[in-house]
């Protein structure tokens, strides 16, 4: 467990270095599941230990947001003023795209 | 309150060990209530969390900042759970061959879509310069939203809540939208919810199957990769 947290981050940190290099607008961690997902399609498996790091951090994924969305309070003020437009948009927009790529993903995989 | 209990609560209250127990406290309340709720969408254990840590600080007085002092503990982790993704989507690596036409139309169609109807609604609805731009790069998971916020001119940080409530709205309608259309193969479906609600969404995936949780991983990570580079042209076109 100890040695795949450590590959996660090492994959995390080569992701924040190539990103920084090159001046990419992605961040570090998404350049970083890319690299792990290269090396693992090369290595041909994924190993065990790797796999129950993984799941065991992936199973509690919506508490990590929770840090980050308790901002809310910060920006009590602004949608408090707009809130009606901000609501509707997020809810309708969310709603579109998802139907949209729903649709779009099964028209291509008959075509195919 | 009585002086030594202040004096606890001074030393307390400067310390990381608040926020975090905190955070990981709220946040087990919420799952083991939107657990004996059966799992429904609408008790969204993120949501249930943050409305009862935005309580307890009100209450006591406490600035987010302070809380965050503690919180970022479990902020950080979502690097390395971000890189954790590629695990679960290699083991789809088979089925992510044979769907990879699907997939890049479905990516480049959803993201432009996400921007551009967030844009148009909350504009017709009176919404503001800095809301709009702010909403813009809602349906990308919350680090790579942020850099796009700061970058074409909108807020951060409240682009951050936006985001967090998008994957909200998103994980909590997903269930029920794709069942009126009648779209059941789990691929489609996680596709979709990544590529509209993001981790939260990646999260609520999860709990369908490991495919649907796989596809909306694979979603998010090129969602956040393709609206980085779409959010700023098309917001430049259309302010």
């Amino acid at each position: 467990m100890l040695a795949s947290i450590t590959l996660l981050l090492v994959f995390q940190l080569f992701g924040e270095i190539f990103v920084q290099a090159l001046g990419l607008p992605v961040p570090g961690p998404v350049m970083g599941m890319l690299f792990l997902f290269i090396a693992l399609v090369i290595r041909g498996h994924a190993p065990v230990p790797l796999r129950e790091t993984a799941s065991n951090l992936l199973q509690h994924l919506s508490l990590l947001f929770v840090p980050a969305g308790a901002g809310v309070m910060i920006h009590a003020g602004l949608l408090a003023r707009e809130w009606l437009p901000t609501l509707v948009a997020l809810v309708a927009s969310t709603a579109i795209t998802l139907l949209v790529t729903a649709l779009v993903m099964r028209l291509g995989a008959r075509e195919q | 309150m009585r002086p030594e209990l202040r004096d606890l609560w001074v030393y307390l209250s400067t310390s990381p060990l608040l926020g975090l127990t905190l955070t990981l406290l709220a946040y087990q309340m919420a799952h083991a209530l939107s657990v004996k709720l059966g799992g429904h969408p609408l008790a969204n254990p993120v949501a249930l969390a943050v409305a009862l840590i935005v309580a307890v600080l009100t209450l006591t007085g406490t600035p987010y900042a302070a809380y965050f002092e503690g919180a970022q503990f479990v902020h950080f982790l979502l690097g390395p759970a971000t890189v954790a993704l590629a695990v679960p989507l290699y083991g789809q690596w088979p089925r992510l061959k044979r769907l990879f036409g699907a997939s890049m139309l479905a990516l480049a169609i959803g993201s432009i879509t996400s921007v551009v109807s967030v844009w148009f609604i909350a504009q017709a609805l009176g919404a503001t310069g800095q809301t709009l731009l702010s909403l813009a790069p809602k349906s990308v998971t919350t680090p790579i939203a942020m850099g796009i916020s700061e970058k074409i001119g909108g807020l951060p940080s409240l682009t951050a809540v936006l985001v967090i409530l998008t994957g909200i709205i998103g994980a909590v309608m997903a269930p029920a939208l794709l069942r009126a259309i009648g779209t059941r193969d789990h691929a489609a479906q996680g596709f979709a919810i990544g590529m509209s609600a993001h981790g939260i969404g990646t999260a609520r995936a999860f709990r369908i199957s490991e495919t649907a949780g796989a596809f909306s991983a694979l979603a998010m990570g090129l969602n956040g990769v393709v609206t980085s580079l779409v959010v700023p042209v098309i917001t430049d076109w259309l302010s």
